[in-house]
């Protein structure tokens, strides 16, 4: 039998990722840069795999079982908010600190960096890398006979780069059954939406036909998205990719479906409309 | 005249690599659909399970060693050096150097002495976009000997390496035992006095058999081999310069960026004097045999020191 998430379970994780929306809109506002888009179309996948599926230990490599902790790469590193705002959530470092966000001198980089921000496992921002360092830390874990899952989250424009393909090759290959991907599908990317700008296609179809495991969820249904991780830890034989078909900018209304708040910062009046709406 | 003692280069590699993986359970090898030229096959052979063939996908390659560095694995990335430097460069520069992952990148087949495949496969650039990267050392050793010192260093030391590897059998300069590689220090091999020729890789073999015919002729050369481009030894250089006050780079590589272009940086630094660049000379390069194309190309020890003395006089 699958685990599932109890009611209150679900109530306590839609009241975080409010609270994780939330940050982000400020952190992007207060940097007057950054990328809202993106982030609040993945903070629902983060917040599930941080709070109830991954093992992670936030006091890092204090933790005297470090390295029994599962590993997470955002290879959409774009979504830097989003990550730094549920790792401050988790205790990685003090949620006042997400202000540092961009700014000279922070720990919290445009794009993870991994020298400078204890949590993160590698540093991204370049698209189409993360399921390949997937692969060599599942690779290398099997090696050493570890039995962590790995994770990567990446974006549906980023499937656009050969690389990722390269890697899909590779996980199905060496049958990497630990690794899970998932495909923040929100269909839009800076210059319009994917199937317009590169079709992207049908992703599920994709990584099956490359010998994924492949499963297709709501991805802000947080039960859904719980269930989708425990499945896909029961593969025996495959790689698992979940689709998550998303809304980019989803929870701020005027954010939602529009691909011109890819990288763009609210204003005064923005955040506080938006704070607003996620009271 | 001794017999003149050829090697493989990148077979000792494959070797060294097959060595040291019986001591170090923690190296492991990617390889790009070429275990049988780059030599890591002799890996493969002893190590199956560490040995990873990614297929024809150097960017993956690259990137898979990443995550496997992060497992406190030490990989080993080879290919042919074009492909290596080229194709996967934003992955080295991305994904390994920036966050300053324990990644070695040995790329076999530099230089013009690829041969019969011609340019397409000739990395004649490599060294000058390895370079610009911060965090990555940057090796290119002279002959069998120096690739095992290297690759034994390179898998201790931590944080990104770049060896450029030839194809060819390359005389035997180093005696094995006796030689030790050391990543701060240039090998003075000939001392002179008239003028100072900074070489590596394969063309320094050839640099001292041209010191050999000028020294005849009555010129005096100091062969300086510099197996590490980045970060140079400036010291050794620079008082060599002082010495003869007239510099010559010899590589199997473009005159753009490589140790020409580090000599003169450092050089203009710290000693202004003049410099010539030998190399190849903003081209490409074409089919031929390997020594065919080092003659074409004005690297044979008999056109260095027909250069060279043209240079000086």
């Amino acid at each position: 039998m699958l685990k599932v998430l109890s009611d209150e379970e679900i109530k306590e994780i839609q009241s975080i990722t409010k609270k994780l929306r939330a940050n982000i809109v400020r952190m992007i506002h207060n940097a007057q840069s950054g990328h809202p888009g993106g982030s609040l179309s993945a903070i629902d996948i983060l917040a599930v795999l941080y709070t109830k599926v991954m093992k992670q230990f936030p006091d890092w490599d204090k933790n005297p079982d470090f390295e029994n902790r599962d590993r997470f790469v955002l290879s959409k590193g774009h979504a830097s908010a989003a990550i730094y705002s549920i790792l401050a959530h988790c205790g990685y470092f003090p949620e006042e600190d997400l202000l540092e966000y961009r700014k000279f001198g922070t720990k919290l980089q445009g794009h993870p960096c991994c020298t400078k921000l204890k949590g993160i496992e590698v540093s991204t921002g370049s698209l189409g890398q993360g399921l390949s360092i997937a692969c060599g830390m599942a690779l290398g874990l099997r090696l050493s006979k570890k039995d962590n899952y790995v994770y990567t989250l990446m974006g549906d424009g980023e499937l656009q780069e050969g690389s990722v393909w390269e890697a899909a090759m590779n996980a199905a290959h060496y049958k990497l059954n630990h690794l899970i991907a998932v495909v923040d599908r929100n269909r839009l990317q800076i210059d319009g939406n994917t199937e317009d700008v590169m079709a992207v296609g049908d992703v599920a179809a994709k990584f099956a036909a490359f010998g994924w495991n492949t499963l297709e969820i709501d991805g802000h249904n947080i039960e859904a998205i719980y269930e989708a991780f425990e499945k896909a830890k029961e593969s025996q034989d495959k790689p698992t990719v979940i689709v998550a078909n998303t809304i980019k900018g989803k929870g701020v209304s005027f954010m939602e479906n529009q691909a011109g708040w890819h990288g763009k910062a609210p204003n005064d009046e923005q955040l506080a409309q938006a704070l607003e709406e996620l009271k | 005249m001794t017999e003149v003692v050829k090697k493989s280069a990148r077979g000792e590699y494959g070797l060294t690599l097959a060595d040291l993986g019986k001591t170090n359970e923690n190296i492991v090898v990617i390889d790009c659909d070429l275990s049988g030229s780059t030599m890591t096959k002799y890996f493969r052979e002893k190590f199956p399970e560490r040995h990873f063939n990614v297929g024809i996908a150097e960017q993956d390659a690259v990137t898979t060693a990443v995550g496997l560095s992060t497992t406190g694995k030490i990989p080993f990335v080879s290919t042919f050096a074009v492909f290596a430097s080229g194709r996967a460069w934003e992955q080295i520069r991305n994904g390994v150097c920036y966050p300053n992952f324990n990644v070695k990148i040995v790329a076999t087949h530099c230089g013009i002495t690829v041969g019969e495949d011609g340019a397409s496969h000739q990395a004649l650039e490599d060294v000058a976009i390895m370079r610009a990267i911060p965090n990555i050392t940057v090796i290119a050793p002279a002959d069998a000997t120096e690739v095992r010192e290297v690759i034994t260093w390179a898998a201790e030391y931590k944080g990104p390496v770049y060896v450029r590897v030839s194809r060819a059998n390359l005389p035997v300069i180093f005696k094995e035992g006796e030689y030790k590689f050391n990543p701060k220090k240039a090998v003075v091999m000939k001392e002179g006095k008239d003028v100072t020729v900074v070489t590596n890789g394969e063309t320094t073999c050839e640099v001292v058999e041209a010191a050999k015919m000028l020294e005849a002729e009555g010129i005096s050369v100091e062969v300086v081999h510099a197996p590490v481009v980045k970060p140079l030894d400036t010291e050794t250089i620079v008082n060599s310069a002082k010495k003869t006050n007239r510099v010559i780079t010899v590589e199997n590589h473009s005159i753009i960026g490589g140790l020409g272009g580090a000599v003169c940086e450092a050089l203009s630094e710290n000693y202004p004097v003049k410099v010539s660049r030998i190399g190849i000379n903003d081209q490409f390069g074409q089919t031929g045999t390997a020594s065919e194309l080092m003659e074409y190309y004005g690297l044979s020890a008999k056109k260095l020191a027909e250069k060279i003395k043209g240079l000086v006089k």
